[in-house]
């Protein structure tokens, strides 16, 4: 009875990445630039393809050949691009950062710094090992008095600002990769602890009484009808989450966290497109990077029987 | 065998208590098929789901083959009776081949033996188990997803079955072959099967045995035939409906009501001596069989009388016949769409064995209430 009333209520889930809300902007930044930029190429080629209506068809190849040496000639032409290259060793040292300074801030030493990719892996992961196990518990019969209100917590929580939460986190835990690692963590839980909750309780019923009618214990339905049935959900929900934890890493450099926002806020003081650039252009290329990999997890790792993709 | 034993539960709720089944005494014998009957709310799924503890009954006993389980640990009693709901509830993350292993792998069963016995099943209800093994719940018509639920019940051969409306969200046509493949299957397997029903039709059809349930309580018990003859009570009577004689016609089989060893005369016979022996029988018109004694055609008294010449060159065709394995409904129906007020029966190979004639029929229903 619990489980459907919560079917009802069914939260909102992340299945379309949807950055409508107003606190997923800063994530969603960069990203709604570059897909605007798309849409605006993809429109102008629309209409050579409506001047052309045929004859000009076979030039298409042509026109985008043009149109790409016009854009590179542009770029070379106002200098953006040698002074994006001339920076490569500080966009690779910001993206990768050195694997000395993870394994150190694994083992407890918080002043070394993390960059970019290590700190959307760390946070990113550390959000999903708590994050889908504590919506799966949620979902159970026992905390069904409890989970409607927790959730409630955690819709509240969602609607903070994620710079909010990272300045949060660093009036508490000071600066460096630490808070940002915090704040970065708690950021990108909500969203999965929603789909884990979400997913696991709209299971159908009927698909737990067959399960119990067979004899399963309430652990082997939870994991191999409950969490199997959810899976979709599940990874929507951390599609979702590592799109906001992607797009928030640049704000990590505002507490002392480290990442590409380094060059990007840089940029912006002190007026230099190409370094603004240089920092905007990998992390934009990153977010759609991390969601293509995370599409291709969802596509291949959710069984065929529950996975509409397939 | 299932025994209940003075079965009750209470559900309390803040209306106050209600009581969904009132000691429920009832056996269902090794073998058979008993159909829990009742409009809804009466109990009868209540009942049923107390056996395998999905409901833990208030007081009384349950026995399975003579032992108590009332006490034994719900999850391996379980595991040890079949179940198949309504909704059928395969698992859409799992194969076909996974689902109806779902038991045997709980029970710890070898893979391989468990997957032989799955594609072994599958055969069982006419599914080829090279297409459709790996193939997962969505990928299947709903007629098929009711054959693999029913399947994966009997997968670690249970003694004991369970069955809450398993046929009930099947269309019309599809339902009466499922229920034709499952009656043919459980003469072979006899399981012991408790079958929840709100359809007076299926219950005819698939019990050996029918309990009546209204308002928690168990109202009458008795075989198809019993119930519909002579229904208990004027609440029985209404749910089986006014025309319950009727539905009795299912029950009998065209054998069983037929006239066996009737006259006969082949082609060659002469027409004077097809007279002398339907006169003899006191009937209207006599069939004509051939060499090997399948029925060929009819001659009439009235055709046949005063003429000359031998039975082959008078007769005429039958209408149609009836099989002697077929229930008396059918039987009836060819009847009256032949027109006709006497049909011949015939065994499989076409041999003729005896013929029905409706007043046979009006006889044998209304024997019951002779009786009396």
């Amino acid at each position: 009875m619990n489980r459907a009333a919560s079917e009802d209520a069914n939260v909102r889930t992340y299945e379309d990445d949807g950055f409508r809300d107003t606190d997923y902007q800063a994530a969603g930044r960069t990203r709604n630039r570059l897909k605007s930029g798309i849409d605006r190429l993809a429109g102008a080629m629309r209409l050579a393809d409506a001047i052309g209506a045929g004859t000009l068809k076979r030039f298409n190849g042509v026109i985008y050949a043009l149109a790409l040496f016009a854009l590179g000639a542009w770029a070379w032409a106002s200098g953006i691009l040698q002074s994006i290259w001339e920076l490569r060793d500080d966009v690779i040292y910001l993206t990768f950062g050195e694997w000395r300074d993870v394994t150190e801030f694994l083992s407890g030493d918080f002043s070394a710094t993390l960059q970019h990719i290590p700190l959307v892996l760390v946070s990113g992961l550390l959000a999903i090992l708590v994050g889908v196990p504590f919506g799966v518990w949620l979902s159970r019969p026992y905390m069904a008095r409890y989970a409607e209100a927790l959730m409630q917590v955690l819709n509240v929580g969602t609607t903070i600002p994620t710079l909010a939460i990272l300045a949060l986190s660093m009036s508490v835990l000071g600066i460096g990769s630490l808070p940002a690692v915090f704040g970065l963590f708690v950021a990108t839980l909500l969203p999965i602890v929603r789909n884990a909750y979400a997913g696991c309780s709209s299971v159908p019923s009927h698909l737990i009484e067959s399960a119990t009618g067979m004899g399963m214990t309430p652990r082997q339905i939870m994991m191999r009808v409950e969490v199997p049935n959810a899976l979709f959900v599940i990874f929507a929900g951390i599609r979702t989450a590592l799109a906001i934890n992607v797009g928030t890493v640049p704000l990590a450099f505002l507490i002392g966290g480290g990442g590409l926002g380094e060059l990007i806020f840089q940029g912006i003081a002190l007026n230099d497109f190409g370094m603004m650039l240089a920092g905007a252009i990998p992390v934009a290329l990153l977010a759609v990077f991390v969601d293509f990999l995370l599409a291709q997890g969802q596509y291949w790792l959710v069984p065929r029987g529950v996975n509409p993709l397939r | 065998m299932i025994r209940l034993d003075e079965l009750t539960k209470v559900f309390g709720t803040p209306a106050g208590d209600i009581t969904a089944a009132d000691r429920i005494d009832m056996e269902v014998p090794e073998g058979e098929i008993c159909v829990l009957l009742g409009p809804s709310g009466c109990g009868k799924t209540t009942t049923m789901k107390m056996v395998n503890r999905l409901v833990e009954p208030t007081s009384g006993r349950i026995f399975i083959d003579g032992t108590d389980v009332t006490k034994t640990d719900p999850i391996t009693l379980r595991r040890r009776i079949g179940y198949v709901i309504q909704q059928i509830g395969l698992f859409p993350n799992k194969t076909v081949e996974e689902n109806i292993c779902a038991v045997p792998d709980l029970l710890g069963w070898d893979r391989k033996k468990s997957r032989s016995r799955a594609a072994e099943l599958l055969e069982l209800v006419a599914l080829d188990p090279a297409v459709f093994l790996k193939r997962f719940p969505k990928e299947l018509s709903g007629g098929q997803q009711q054959r693999v639920g029913v399947i994966r019940a009997l997968a670690a051969d249970p003694p004991v079955m369970l069955m809450d409306e398993p046929f009930g969200a099947i269309d019309p046509i599809n339902r009466e072959v499922i229920q034709d493949e499952f009656l043919r299957m459980q003469s072979e397997i006899k399981k012991t099967i408790m079958f929840v029903s709100h359809d007076i039709d299926e219950a005819v059809k698939m019990a050996d045995r029918i309990a009546i349930f209204d308002s928690g309580k168990l109202i009458q018990y008795d075989t198809p035939d019993d119930l519909l003859a002579h229904p208990k009570n004027n609440f029985i009577a209404d749910f089986v409906g006014g025309d319950r004689t009727l539905k009795r016609l299912r029950l009998i089989t065209v054998e069983e009501a037929m006239m066996k060893d009737p006259p006969r005369v082949t082609a060659d016979d002469s027409l004077s001596d097809a007279v002398a022996k339907m006169e003899e029988h006191g009937h209207q018109s006599i069939i004509m069989v051939g060499p090997r004694g399948r029925a060929r055609g009819a001659i009439r008294l009235s055709d046949a009388r005063g003429q000359k010449g031998r039975v082959g060159e008078h007769y005429s065709k039958l209408p149609t016949t009836v099989r002697i394995n077929e229930d008396l409904r059918n039987a009836v129906s060819a009847m009256f769409s032949a027109d006709e007020t006497w049909l011949a029966c015939v065994d499989d190979d076409g041999n003729y064995k005896g013929y029905i004639t409706q007043r046979g029929i009006t006889h044998i229903l209304g024997a019951t209430y002779r009786d009396q």
